[in-house]
């Protein structure tokens, strides 16, 4: 089923254009990989999906509803209850332990202390990192601070996990267990995921791959070259 | 058939040649790989003459021995896009072939046809890859499994990667060339 839809999305910053026109569906429990070369507007469809980003043109529906029409308030809502996002580093807050870290969301969402902690505690676990459960993200490698992250973008359950580049920082081995990890827990929980990445090992954990080339999917998945009297 | 014999047909579909003409060409297009010797060229483009795939077109004698011009037949023509079609099953090995295939088909068909041919092999690389990883996410996988799907993605990895850039150098020069 459906569960995330962009139609013919046109994204410009000032004069340049970032995407021209992309349309992309996303399915329960489907992991989608968005790939590309640098600049190519990957991130910027990750944004437009995930609404933080409005298109200039075309539309996102999630669950059938257009994203589009809802206010700002709600899409923000929408953003805590239903989305999950993961950076490729530094999302989490210096001052606090992994556990409080992972247990923010639930707090803001005005769920208790204890409640919080204890899925926090089981997230962390679940990632295999409830041992750095009371250090601090300067106590911990990059690799442990990657899995918090990742365990503070699920806490909530999500429906969607929106991850740009969540491995762009970390060895090959740190990725891999992130990545499996995330596989895992899309399967378990039926969560979707848009996965951001210009590596295709990384693509590879996805069910499925499209390119985006110039802000427009390119259907060979080649990439960068643009043909003799293309655009340069 | 080797893959110097596709070669050798591919060097020949430019126009008729002289054996020792396709060995300078063969070592100027491969200049990292082992030159061919002046035997397996003969020898090579012998077996190609019994085959049909190539024919006799007429000697010179300018002051030096024999040299005899050969040039490709259509069944000649027919074989090297035969071959030039049929992807390469992906495998930490293929990366000569691979090369092989890629080079000459820059040089038969040109960036914008060759295109065609580097999509599929990607298409069917990236398949491959994602099978691998499959086997390292699945926790009934053992080690060995694992570092055998490792050592197969690291090639693949490496493949693609060598493709991408080569499309972007190519794309690069093609401009210099056309503004």
């Amino acid at each position: 089923m459906t569960l995330l839809q962009a139609r013919g999305i046109v994204k410009s910053y000032g004069p340049t254009p970032a995407l021209r026109g992309v349309t992309v569906e996303l399915a329960e429990g489907e992991i989608l990989a968005v790939t590309g070369p640098s600049g190519c507007g990957k991130s910027t469809l990750l944004h437009c999906l995930s609404g933080i980003l409005r298109p200039d043109a075309g539309e996102v529906l999630y669950g059938g509803q257009r994203l589009g029409t809802r206010s700002e308030a709600d899409r923000s809502r929408l953003r805590r209850t239903d989305f999950g996002v993961l950076f490729q580093f530094g999302q989490l807050v210096a001052e606090l332990t992994a556990a409080e870290n992972v247990a923010l969301p639930l707090l803001l969402a005005g769920k208790g202390r204890r409640e919080a902690r204890t899925a926090a505690l089981n997230w962390l676990e679940r990632l295999e990192v409830a041992d750095v459960a009371d250090s601090r993200p300067g106590e911990m490698s990059g690799g442990q601070q990657q899995r918090c992250a990742a365990a503070r973008a699920l806490v909530t359950e999500p429906k969607v996990l929106f991850a740009d580049e969540p491995t762009g920082a970390l060895d090959a081995l740190a990725g891999e267990r992130l990545l499996g990890h995330l596989t895992r827990v899309a399967q378990e929980q039926r969560t979707s995921v848009v996965l951001v990445t210009h590596e295709a090992s990384v693509a590879a954990y996805a069910d499925r791959e499209i390119t985006l080339r110039d802000g427009a999917s390119d259907p060979t998945g080649l990439g960068a070259y643009v043909p003799a009297g293309g655009r340069p | 058939m080797s893959t110097a014999a596709h070669v050798l047909l591919a060097l020949l579909a430019a126009g008729p040649q002289h054996g020792y003409d396709l060995k300078k060409a063969h070592d100027q297009r491969f200049p990292k790989t082992r030159p061919i010797a002046f035997g397996q060229v003969y020898g090579t483009l012998g077996r190609l003459e019994r085959d049909g795939l190539v024919e006799k077109r007429g000697q010179s004698r300018e002051g030096g021995p024999d040299r005899t011009e050969f040039a490709l037949t259509d069944a000649g023509r027919e074989k090297l896009r035969a071959w030039l079609e049929e992807i390469e099953t992906p495998a930490p090995y293929v990366t000569s072939t691979l090369l092989a295939k890629v080079v000459v088909a820059l040089l038969v068909n040109g960036v914008e046809q060759a295109r065609g041919y580097l999509a599929e092999q990607r298409r069917a690389h990236t398949a491959r890859l994602r099978e691998l990883t499959a086997v390292k996410t699945d926790p009934e996988s053992s080690l060995g499994d694992v570092i055998a799907a490792d050592f197969a993605i690291a090639h693949l990895d490496a493949d693609l990667r060598w493709l991408h850039t080569t499309l972007d150098r190519v794309a690069d020069l093609h401009r210099e060339v056309h503004p």
